[in-house]
C-alpha cells in the first residue's frame, strides 16, 4: 500500500514536469501543424499537372516568343561552361537528362530552378522528388534572369528541332 | 522514510522542471548571473553585433569572433602555414610566406589594426605586423585572405607596429630589437653602445589598392622601441613611441634595461618625414627586402626583391623627432579619441602618466629641451606632462577609451582593469580578470569615436579557468560591459595563440560586402578550366599540368594514366561552383604537402611527386554533398621507362582532342 502511494505521488511529478516543459512549446507545434495541412492540397494539385507547375523563385511569368537563334547560340556556350558538368541533353550524368525539357516543365520552372534551386528543392514537388531521386541538388551557378532565359531559348531550340 | 525522500526529490523536479521550463529564471553564480548571459546570448541562427579579429600571437594567424557571443569563426592564415587551407602549401601561396632569408613558414604577429578614414574604422583592410622576421601583411576584409606581405629592411623585432596614421596615409612601425644595421654589421655585441641602431619605418598605403612601400626609415638610437600610436584630430601629423632600455645594455636586460626611472615617449611627425623625403634629405641605403602581393584575379601571390630604402638621419632633419621622459620601461601608448592626449603605461611606474599635445607643441616651440641624444631634443618633463593617474594598480599595459571620457588600463601584475577619467586623472572602478592581462580593446577604443559598449580583456594566462589540458593551456578573452558606471563581468571564452592586441569593427561594416564566390569570368589564373571541357593534362618534359575541374559531387577528369616515376605534376584545381559555401577539397596519396582548399571560381595548385609506380586515389576533403564520399579519382603511375600513353577520361570519356 505505501508502496503505491509513493508510486502515486512520484508520478504525479513525472507528469507535472512534462507538463511544465511541454507548455511552453505547444504554441509552436499548432503553428507547425496549420502550415502542413495547408501545403498539402498545393502539393498533390501542382503533381498532377507540371505543365502548370510555375516553380518557386523570381520568374512568375514568361511570354514566348518565336525562337531566337543568337540567343539560343548564347544559351548553349552558358550551358557548356556552366550546366555541362552535371547535365547532358541525351543522358543521365549526374543530374537528369534534358532532352524534350521544354515539354515537361513550364519555362518558368526552367529559369527558377536554375535561379533558386535551394528553395526549389526544398519546396516545390517536382524538385523535390528529383532530389530524392539523383540526391546530388541542382547547384546554384549564380547566374542572371537574363542568363538563365538564354539556357532556356538553347533548351527550345533543342527542343524543336 | 522513504516517502519523504521521494516526495523531497518530487520537489527537487519541479524545481527543475520550474527552472528549465520557459527560461526565465534565475541560475545565479558569482561570476555569472542570468543578466549576464542574456546579454551575450545570441539567438541560433542570428548574428553577433561585432567582428571581433584577434591576434593569434604566436601561432602566426588572427582569429575571428563574434561579440558579444565570443564565438570564432575563422582562422586567417597569415604568417604560419596552414595545412587545411593549403596555406603556404599551394603553389599560388607560397610567395606569400617568401622574405630575404628564404620561405619562412612560422611567424610571430602582434597587433592587427583596421584601416581608418577619418580616424575611424573604415572596414577595407585589417593590417597585422610580425616580430621576429619583420614583416606587416594586409588581410583583404572583403575575402578575410591575406593578400599582401611587405617585409621590413634594416629592423629586427618589429613589435611597435602597424598602427596606421588617422586616414592610413603610413602603417608606422619601429625596432624592439637593435642591431648593428648600417655599415659593419659583423661587430662584437660589447660594441652595441657605439656600432648598434634602431630605425622607424613609414609604410605607405595606397589609398585605392592599398599596397604597401617602405617609404622611409628614420635612424634612431639604440634603444628598445615597444609600441607606437598614430596622433589624431590635432595630433594627426603626429606617430608616438614608447621606448624602455635606454641604458643600452645588451644583456640580462631584465635587471639592466630597468635601471633609469625615466625612459622615453618618441614623438615622430611623419609629415614632415614625407616633406624631407621630396626635398631630397634621405640618403638611399642598399637593403634586400621581399615585397610579396596576391592577384585575386589570377589568384597567385608573386614575389618581389626590393633593393634600397630612403633613410632619414634627425641630425639632418630638425622637427622630425622629439623624446618625451617618460616613468619607467614604458610599454603602450595610446591616444585619447579627440588626440589631445598621450596615455603612456609605464609597466614598472606607480602611476600613468598622460601627456598633453597642447603642452608638446608649445614646449618645442619654446625649446623647453634639456639636450639632446644623438640630435634629437629631449622636452623637459613638467613642460609636456597633462596628468598622471596616481596609484592605478600594479603593471599598467595598455589604455583604450569609451565615448564617455573614461580611460581603461589593463593592469598585468594586479590581473585587473582600471577605469579612470580623462582630465580629472582619478580612478573610478576597477575589475578583476583572470589572468595577466596584456592588451585590451573596447570596440572602436583607438579611433575618434568609439562604441563604449564592452572592454574585452585579452590574458595571457588561464590557470584555473578551464578544464585542464596537460601543461600547455588556453589563453583568453573575457568581455565586459562598460555600458553603466560599474563594469561588470560578461563572458569568458578562450582564443587561440597568445592574445596580443584584438580589434572590433560593427558587424554591418562588413558584412554586406563578403565576397560569396570569385567569378569564373574573372578568373584570369594560366592554368584554370572555365568548363569540363577544357580539362586536360600537358606534359613537357617531367613536368605534367593536370587541368582538373570540380564541381558536386565529382573530378573532370577523374581517371588519369601515363605518369611516370620523376614526374613532376601539378594539380591546377579548379572550383567550377558558382554558389556561396561550396569549397571542394583536393587531396592526392603520396603527397608531401597538404592539401587544397579551392574556393568557388578559385584555382589553386598542389605539387606531386609520385616516388613508386602504383595507381593513386585523389580525392574530394570538404564534404560537398550527399554524394561527396563519391567524389574520388585514380591516377596511374608508372615505372620511368614505361611506354604507357598518357590520357585521361571522365565516365570514360575523354575530351582529348
Amino acid at each position: 500500500m505505501k508502496k503505491q502511494i509513493e508510486k502515486l505521488i512520484f508520478l504525479s511529478f513525472v507528469g507535472l514536469l512534462i507538463l511544465g516543459i511541454s507548455s511552453c512549446n505547444s504554441g509552436n507545434k499548432a503553428e507547425e501543424q496549420n502550415t502542413e495541412n495547408q501545403e498539402e492540397p498545393q502539393t498533390e494539385e501542382v503533381e498532377s499537372d507540371p505543365m502548370k507547375n510555375k516553380g518557386i523563385g523570381p520568374v512568375s511569368s514568361i511570354t514566348l516568343e518565336a525562337l531566337n537563334a543568337d540567343l539560343a547560340k548564347k544559351g548553349g556556350e552558358l550551358f557548356t561552361n556552366k550546366c555541362s558538368a552535371c547535365h547532358a541533353l541525351d543522358k543521365r550524368v549526374v543530374g537528369p537528362p534534358l532532352d524534350r525539357l521544354t515539354e515537361r516543365r513550364t519555362p518558368e520552372w526552367i529559369m527558377n530552378m536554375i535561379l533558386n534551386p535551394e528553395q526549389m528543392v526544398k519546396e516545390d514537388p517536382i524538385a523535390k522528388e528529383l532530389l530524392g531521386e539523383y540526391l546530388a541538388p541542382m547547384a546554384n551557378q549564380s547566374l542572371t534572369q537574363d542568363e538563365s532565359r538564354a539556357i532556356l531559348e538553347y533548351f527550345r531550340e533543342n527542343d524543336s528541332k | 522514510m522513504k516517502t519523504k525522500k521521494i516526495i523531497l526529490s518530487g520537489i527537487g523536479l519541479i524545481g527543475l522542471s520550474l527552472l528549465f521550463s520557459c527560461g526565465n529564471n534565475e541560475i545565479s553564480s558569482d561570476s555569472m548571473s542570468k543578466d549576464a548571459a542574456s546579454k551575450v546570448y545570441v539567438e541560433p541562427g542570428k548574428y553577433d553585433e561585432f567582428y571581433m579579429f584577434t591576434s593569434g600571437g604566436f601561432s602566426g594567424q588572427v582569429g575571428v569572433y563574434g561579440l558579444p557571443s565570443g564565438r570564432l569563426f575563422k582562422t586567417i592564415p597569415v604568417f604560419s602555414v596552414d595545412a587545411e587551407k593549403g596555406y603556404g602549401f599551394s603553389e599560388e601561396t607560397k610567395p606569400l610566406l617568401n622574405t630575404s632569408h628564404g620561405f619562412i613558414p612560422w611567424g610571430d604577429s602582434h597587433h592587427p589594426a583596421l584601416s581608418k578614414t577619418d580616424g575611424n574604422a573604415d572596414g577595407r583592410w585589417l593590417f597585422i605586423n610580425e616580430n621576429n622576421t619583420p614583416r606587416i601583411a594586409r588581410i583583404d576584409l572583403k575575402t578575410f585572405k591575406t593578400v599582401e606581405v611587405i617585409e621590413i629592411p634594416n629592423s629586427s623585432g618589429n613589435h611597435p607596429s602597424p598602427y596606421p596614421t588617422e586616414n592610413t596615409e603610413y602603417l608606422v612601425a619601429g625596432t624592439r630589437f637593435s642591431s648593428p644595421l648600417f655599415g659593419e654589421t659583423d661587430v662584437p655585441i660589447s660594441s652595441y653602445k657605439e656600432k648598434f641602431q634602431g630605425t622607424i619605418s613609414l609604410i605607405s598605403v595606397d589609398k585605392k589598392s592599398g599596397r604597401l612601400d617602405v617609404a622611409s626609415q628614420i635612424l634612431v638610437p639604440p634603444f628598445d622601441f615597444d609600441k607606437n600610436r598614430a596622433g589624431k584630430g590635432a595630433s594627426r601629423d603626429w606617430s608616438f613611441f614608447t621606448c624602455y632600455n635606454t641604458e643600452k645594455s645588451n644583456t640580462m636586460k631584465e635587471a639592466n634595461a630597468s635601471q633609469n626611472d625615466k625612459d622615453f615617449i618618441l614623438a615622430v611627425n611623419w609629415k614632415k618625414a614625407e616633406e624631407y623625403v621630396k626635398s631630397g634629405k634621405g640618403k638611399k641605403v642598399a637593403s634586400k627586402y621581399c615585397h610579396n602581393v596576391y592577384d585575386e584575379k589570377t589568384h597567385t601571390a608573386t614575389s618581389t626583391v626590393k633593393n634600397s630604402t630612403v633613410l632619414l638621419d634627425p641630425k639632418d632633419c630638425p622637427g622630425l623627432v622629439y623624446f618625451m621622459p617618460c616613468p619607467k620601461s614604458p610599454h603602450g601608448v595610446d591616444v585619447s579619441p579627440d588626440g589631445k592626449y598621450i596615455v603612456a603605461s609605464g609597466k614598472l611606474a606607480a602611476l600613468i602618466p598622460v601627456f598633453s599635445y597642447d603642452k608638446m607643441m608649445s614646449a618645442i616651440q619654446n625649446k623647453k629641451f634639456d639636450g639632446n641624444i644623438d640630435g634629437i631634443p629631449v622636452l623637459q618633463y613638467n613642460e609636456v606632462i597633462a596628468g598622471e593617474v596616481e596609484k592605478p594598480g600594479l603593471g599598467p599595459l595598455h589604455t583604450e577609451f569609451d565615448d564617455k571620457g573614461y580611460a581603461y588600463t589593463s593592469m598585468f601584475l594586479s590581473s585587473e582593469i582600471v577605469k579612470w577619467k580623462l582630465g580629472s586623472w582619478k580612478v573610478v572602478d576597477r575589475i578583476p580578470v583572470h589572468y595577466s592581462i596584456g592588451h585590451l580593446l573596447v570596440p572602436g577604443g583607438d579611433s575618434k569615436n568609439p562604441y563604449g559598449k564592452y572592454v574585452i580583456a585579452l590574458n595571457k594566462i588561464t590557470k584555473d579557468r578551464y578544464l585542464p589540458t596537460g601543461p600547455e593551456l588556453t589563453q583568453s578573452a573575457q568581455l565586459i560591459d562598460i555600458s553603466g558606471e560599474k563594469m561588470k563581468m560578461l563572458l569568458d571564452f578562450p582564443t587561440i595563440g597568445e592574445p596580443h592586441y584584438a580589434q572590433a569593427i560593427k558587424a554591418d561594416v562588413l558584412m554586406n560586402n563578403s565576397t560569396k564566390i570569385f567569378k569564373l569570368e574573372d578568373n584570369k589564373h594560366p592554368y584554370a578550366v572555365k568548363s569540363e571541357k577544357e580539362t586536360k593534362v600537358v606534359r613537357n618534359g617531367n613536368i605534367v599540368h593536370v587541368y582538373i575541374s570540380t564541381i558536386r559531387s565529382h573530378f573532370a577528369p577523374d581517371n588519369i594514366e601515363g605518369i611516370k616515376v620523376g614526374d613532376v605534376v601539378y594539380w591546377h584545381v579548379t572550383n567550377l561552383e558558382q554558389d556561396w559555401d561550396v569549397p571542394h577539397g583536393f587531396a592526392v596519396k603520396g603527397a608531401l604537402n597538404s592539401e587544397l582548399l579551392v574556393m568557388p571560381g578559385e584555382t589553386s595548385t598542389l605539387k606531386w611527386e609520385p616516388k613508386e609506380p602504383g595507381v593513386y586515389p585523389m580525392y574530394c576533403t570538404d564534404f560537398c554533398s550527399a554524394l561527396h564520399q563519391e567524389m574520388q579519382g585514380y591516377v596511374r603511375v608508372s615505372p620511368a621507362n614505361a611506354n604507357v600513353p598518357l590520357t585521361w577520361s571522365l565516365n570514360n570519356v575523354s575530351n582529348k582532342k
